[in-house]
């Protein structure tokens, strides 16, 4: 007789990983109590441009700033905007799919085209136009991807949605007297989640990276905040002195993105089973 | 692709066009910039309020926002883009000296790409689950998540501060130029194609037409280049198309990186300085270039794929 495995055991990879997310997030969470007295804006003149050392694991930048203490502070900038960014991506594109793919017609054409409209053009420029033009900002640059990643979700919610548009339990829950509201909310939206979920789960590494070269572009977070992004086109200046300041920024984007791509992949496995 | 598909294709890319035009016309209207103001700064001077209305005025900014759209879109069709005040030239020229710049780089980062990833995609499927096939999945992974603009800061300090083989800048002019940038954007694109091509190898390798040949004692070789490849070709081509028009677009962290004289440095300036003129230009030329190489993609299926040929 085989024993049963537990979830954990049966699916290592992904419980290492979301150890790992929980981690980086309990991290930035703590940010102020790991850092301490560590100030991530207020530097000290006198020990701007340090190497790593004992005293400044990462070493200082140009304003004598901690660039440890920024990089850790610089987790809930980067992390939090990017679960904003890919909730609000979610729930507009769903929103947005759902309602096209039940009422079908001119609702649907109208939001349809314009999907087809996005998605017919490089994301990226539309993006940095975006952005550039309603002014450097963070929310700003949720806004500008937001506009440009939308479709990807409308289009995918649309087609769960016109699956079972059709089928006898649909109709028999409209014949009965179901109200619209009521449909999309029992029937329709649930349909799309798990495909959703796995979809979102999977773009949030790729989102990150977007912010951040946003933000590296200047069109995203301003000085002083302690953004990743940000952190790297400050970097990018002092290459031939300080080093260091473009490794650990751009370090803890690498290591973030691939923990929530490793995660992102877990759950696919997990949760859709046509990938088994 | 048939007579009527085409001119439905076109129409509809017509209408694309006409969205994009107007999105990012309404949304340099929108913006908080002043054009005139800028204009006048950029120059030099320092203009009263009376001078800022009066060529408002001239230059049509107070008439109503439709009027203006279609004045703007009447030029563009005519081939007048305007004049860029940040540069004070036109914008047609602007972009067109940045155009093959930015053309040289994409070609030559997809070619870098394609000497990676072709022969570690196959490899990785023909060893399908051998240790050679998780390497190469690990690198992909590790690809995959690596941002580019990093990639390109960490190639240019360790081959231009470090060990001081390369130019920092570079001018875009020659081959030594290009080599950075290029690896950068391959970098990334690579990861994605590798793991393209080994799915398109992997399930050409399990068709029936594969067991076949190997019954009738072919060699695995001949079986691999002679069938295999020609035929995973085929879903390669749709997304070189799509690359092409993202590079021509999505090069711009990188040419600002680099100091790459492009499309994509030229526009990045063009918005922070608040160009408005030559932003719209930008946007609605890189949509053009986009679309236009989809479609020859689509068309392009015509000739390699025998089936649609006679699906007509």
């Amino acid at each position: 007789m085989q024993k049963k495995k537990s979830f954990f055991r049966k699916n290592v990879v992904f419980t290492i990983f979301a150890v790992l997310a929980i981690l980086v997030i309990l991290t930035a969470v703590f940010a102020p109590v790991i850092c301490g007295e560590r100030d991530p804006y207020e530097g000290d003149l006198a020990q701007s441009i340090m190497k790593p050392s004992a005293e400044h694991p990462f070493g200082t930048d140009k304003m004598g700033r901690d660039v440890f203490t920024r990089v850790l502070y610089g987790a809930r900038v980067s992390l939090l905007s990017t679960f904003i960014l890919v909730a609000v991506i979610f729930v507009l594109g769903a929103i947005l799919g759902v309602v096209a793919g039940y009422f079908g017609g001119a609702v649907d054409a109208v939001i349809m085209r314009i999907a087809d409209m996005m998605i017919a053009f490089p994301g990226l420029v539309l993006a940095i136009a975006v952005a550039g033009i309603l002014g450097a900002s963070i929310r700003n640059a949720i806004i500008a991807i937001t506009i440009v990643s939308w479709p990807k979700y409308a289009r995918l919610a649309r087609s769960l949605v016109m699956k079972i548009r059709h089928t006898d339990f649909v109709a028999a829950a409209t014949v009965t007297g179901s109200k619209t509201m009521y449909m999309l909310r029992r029937y329709m939206f649930p349909n799309t989640l798990t495909t959703l979920v796995i979809t979102a789960a999977t773009d949030i590494g790729s989102m990150m990276m977007e912010l951040a070269a946003l933000s590296f572009l200047g069109f995203g977070a301003k000085a002083p905040t302690p953004e990743w992004g940000y952190m790297l086109s400050e970097g990018r200046n002092f290459m031939q002195n300080a080093p260091w300041m473009m490794i650990f920024p751009g370090l803890a984007i690498f290591i973030t993105v691939v923990i929530f791509n490793m995660l992102g992949d877990g759950l696919r496995d997990i949760l859709d089973v046509r990938s088994e | 692709m048939g007579k009527k598909q085409l001119l439905s294709r076109l129409l509809q890319m017509l209408i694309v066009l006409i969205g994009i035009s107007f999105l990012t016309f309404l949304l340099t209207y929108l913006s908080p910039g002043d054009p005139v103001r800028n204009m006048y700064t950029a120059t030099g001077i320092m203009p009263t309020e009376e001078l800022i209305q009066q060529t408002r005025d001239e230059m049509g900014f107070n008439d109503p926002f439709l009027t203006q759209y279609f004045r703007w879109l009447g030029n563009c069709l005519k081939g007048d883009f305007g004049n860029s005040y940040s540069l004070n030239k036109p914008v047609v020229s602007l972009l067109s000296a940045r155009l093959w710049p930015t053309l040289k780089l994409t070609l030559m980062s997809l070619g870098i790409m394609l000497i990676l990833a072709v022969p570690l995609g196959v490899l990785s499927a023909v060893y399908k689950n051998k240790p050679i096939d998780y390497f190469v999945r690990a690198i992909t992974f590790f690809g995959v998540s690596i941002p580019n603009f990093w990639v390109g800061l960490l190639l240019i300090l360790i081959f231009c501060v470090k060990m001081k083989l390369l130019p920092v800048v570079s001018s875009g002019g020659s081959f030594r130029d290009l080599l950075l940038p290029a690896v950068t954007l391959a970098i990334a694109m690579s990861a994605k194609y590798t793991r393209q091509v080994r799915t398109a190898v992997l399930e050409e390798l399990g068709s029936d037409y594969v067991i076949g040949a190997r019954a009738r004692g072919v060699r695995e070789r001949k079986i691999l280049w002679g069938n295999v490849f020609p035929n995973s070709l085929l879903p390669l081509i749709t997304m070189l198309g799509l690359s092409v028009g993202s590079l021509l677009g999505g090069t711009s962290v990188v040419e600002v990186i680099f100091s790459y004289p492009g499309l994509g440095s030229l526009a990045v300036n063009a918005i922070t300085s608040a160009d408005y003129f030559l932003v719209q230009g930008y946007v609605l030329w890189v949509a053009v270039i986009y679309m236009v190489i989809n479609l020859i993609v689509d068309l392009s299926y015509n000739y390699v794929d025998p089936r649609m040929r006679l699906r007509r």
